[in-house]
């Protein structure tokens, strides 16, 4: 058999594992060499543009978390990672696949949990993972034996067998990671897979996510819950408006904010004019490195500071300037914080004024094939 | 512990596999979830076999009474509607093959079924070919069934092999017809609507109920061409015994249709329509 005629028979599962052997030993003298590799994705839905140009890595057996507010343009990216939706312009390599070119082959390295679950209500769990599996092309028995392994794993055993129609939420999130678990996938792709989920299921989806994290999947999820990224990811990216506006690890992200944070609000809701020059009052004390103005937030003022004593010389400050204080909090730098510092407000807030303006109906029958 | 992801065993490479058995395997999946949703709700089945009885019962006692002589070779009026009624069960059968995957486009399932790494997308339209090829086929018997039981005949063997290679080109035909809508247009509303719309005028404008003679100009020009009555025309012969090719089925205003004439005009318009959506579905399921 002629070694081209062997390759060309291999499964496309077994055939992204055996290319991303190599590549694990490249990865340390190629710095860049991902399981997932995007180049200067831009995407337009109609007149809105969704992506401005990404560049991500995603480097082999990492936990990758893609941060960000509503509308910031997650499930646009992740669909065009899965092969769904065509970009604009840029490339995306998946395990060295040039997935715009041999979508097929990129396919079957990838399992894909979709923001919203699409299930067939009249078949039955096990029969929509038999479908699957067929579809994915697993011999019988490997798929009995898988779904039995994955039913374990997820808890499913109870209702496997009973119509999908009659699944909760949870439920349906579980049966939906397993059919992207069947086929082994080398790369795990989850958009926003805990969003509205009970507490049992969303415990249940995190430790499987470690553990298969731990066995070497390579996992990409997105998430407007800046927990579950700091809690899970390796390293993350956030996303606003269609950019990257910060990437690393959660530690290095928080870490290059330095030192404490302190939230000052002056009134309740303060004037946007008296909030500015408090802030460039409070600029020239010595330790105060930043102020971040938060209109969002009845104009409070994110300060970053250098230590814990800064905070008396605030005080002070403001009682010289006999400025008001409503409230003056300290804390940690969290993930929140490197969000507001690169957008001027916070996650919560991005995601309350999109998520009223959004016709979701509207772009589902836009983006029905 | 439960091994999640695979060891080096399941990377190996499989040996038999090559696109036949794949093709094969998917295309089957395909066919079998479609038929696992027809059997838990058999509403469309058995609708569809209902309307159609009604039909052959109604409209076969409205003109019971019909002069004999009237009718083309002394045929009962019965004997004559049957083949009009078993190629409306198909017709109407086979129009409704867009509705699933209309559905699956709408609630995003047709998304599960592009990410997994299909041999060829072609079974996803395979799969809806061969479901409603047996359901119209299966309803298209059955009427058949009933009109035998109701005295208007039965075909014999040969016949009835020419009977069912008729409906296969209407099905193909009209099965081709439908998907095309299903991928054009924009919901399932849209959908049933075309389909309710096109449904009864056809049926009219063509020799189920009545033949040429009867027509004005006009409609004797719109059911010449229309193409239930040349599903009709060799069906209405394949029951009165006449199967050569050569035999004249109709005499239209444009001149006389034979037999084989018929039934090459479907096999060319179920080709001639799976080739013009062939860019939508290309398009559509990239
Ligand atoms: N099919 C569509 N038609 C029109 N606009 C869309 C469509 N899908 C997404 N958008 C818009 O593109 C932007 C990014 O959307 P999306 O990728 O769904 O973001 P996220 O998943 O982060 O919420 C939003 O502004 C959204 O309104
Ligand atoms: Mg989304």
């Amino acid at each position: 058999m002629r070694s081209w005629d062997l390759c060309w028979r291999q499964p496309a599962a077994a055939r992204c594992w055996a290319e991303q052997l190599p590549r694990l030993w490249t990865v340390f003298d190629l710095p860049g060499a991902g399981v997932i590799e995007l180049a200067g994705i831009t995407k337009h839905h109609g007149p809105v543009r969704a992506l401005g140009g990404v560049d991500l890595v995603v480097q082999p057996g990492s936990l990758y978390g893609l941060l960000g507010p509503n509308g910031a343009g997650k499930t646009t990216l992740l669909r065009i990672l899965c092969t769904l939706l065509a970009p604009d312009a840029g490339q995306v390599h998946i395990n060295g696949i040039d997935a715009l070119n041999d979508p097929r082959a990129a396919r079957g390295c990838l399992g894909y949990v979709a923001q919203e679950v699409a299930i067939d209500k009249i078949l039955s769990g096990r029969e929509l993972l038999t479908l699957q599996g067929d579809l994915h092309h697993l011999p019988r028995q490997r798929l009995e034996a898988r779904i039995g392994s994955l039913t374990e794993l997820l808890g499913m055993g109870d209702w496997l067998d009973r119509r999908c129609g009659s699944y909760s939420g949870g439920m349906r999130r579980r049966l939906d990671l397993a059919t992207a678990l069947l086929h082994h996938p080398p790369l795990l792709i989850l958009d926003e897979p805990t969003a509205g989920l009970d507490l049992d299921s969303r415990a249940i989806v995190w430790e499987v996510l470690r553990r298969l994290r731990g066995e070497g999947t390579t996992i990409l999820l997105s998430s407007h819950y800046l927990e579950e990224v700091d809690a899970l990811a390796d390293r993350l990216a956030i996303l606003d408006n269609g950019e990257v506006i910060a990437e690393g690890s959660p530690a290095a992200l928080k870490e290059r904010l330095g030192g404490d944070r302190l939230t000052l609000r002056l009134r309740e809701f303060s004037e946007a004019h008296e909030a500015e020059r408090a802030a460039s009052l409070l600029r020239d004390i010595s330790g105060v490195k930043q102020v971040v103005l938060n209109r969002a937030q009845g104009n409070s003022l994110n300060l970053v500071i250098s230590d814990a004593a800064v905070v008396s010389a605030v005080r002070e400050r403001l009682t010289d300037l006999s400025l008001p204080v409503f409230s003056l909090t300290q804390s940690r730098p969290s993930l929140d914080d490197v969000y507001l510092q690169a957008t001027g407000r916070t996650l919560t807030d991005a995601e309350l004024a999109v998520a009223s303006r959004r016709d979701l109906s509207a772009e589902r029958k836009a983006a029905m094939r | 512990m439960t091994v999640i992801t695979p060891d080096l065993e399941h990377s190996q490479p499989k040996v038999s596999d090559s696109a036949v058995p794949e093709l094969l395997q998917e295309t089957f999946a395909l066919t079998r979830r479609l038929f696992i949703q027809l059997v838990r709700r058999p509403s469309t089945l058995v609708a569809g076999v209902l309307q159609p009885l009604i039909w052959l019962i109604l409209f076969g006692a409205l003109f019971a009474k019909a002069p004999a002589g009237l009718l083309p070779g002394e045929m009962a009026y019965g004997r004559f509607l049957a083949a009009g009624v078993i190629v409306f069960t198909a017709f109407s059968g086979a129009l409704n093959a867009g509705l699933p995957v209309m559905f699956d486009r709408e609630f995003g399932f047709l998304d599960r079924l592009l990410v997994a790494p299909l041999r060829s997308r072609f079974s996803i339209v395979l799969a809806s070919v061969l479901h409603i090829t047996s359901l119209s086929l299966v309803q298209s018997l059955a009427i058949m069934g009933a009109a035998a039981a109701l005295g208007y005949g039965w075909p014999g063997g040969a016949g009835l092999l020419l009977v069912l290679l008729t409906l296969l080109l209407l099905v193909f035909a009209v099965t081709g017809l439908s998907l095309g809508l299903a991928f054009a247009l924009p919901g399932h509303i849209e959908l049933i609507a075309v389909i309710f719309v096109v449904n009864l005028p056809l049926l009219f404008a063509s020799t189920a109920l009545a033949p040429l003679d009867f027509m004005p100009t006009w409609l004797a020009w719109l059911a010449s061409i229309n193409p239930l009555t040349f599903a009709i025309e060799p069906i209405r012969n394949a029951y009165a015994g006449n199967l050569g090719l050569s035999q004249v089925v109709l005499q239209a205003p444009y001149g006389n249709v034979t037999l084989g004439a018929a039934l090459l005009a479907l096999a060319v318009l179920a080709m001639a329509l799976f080739l013009i959506i062939r860019p939508l579905l290309d398009r559509k399921l990239s």
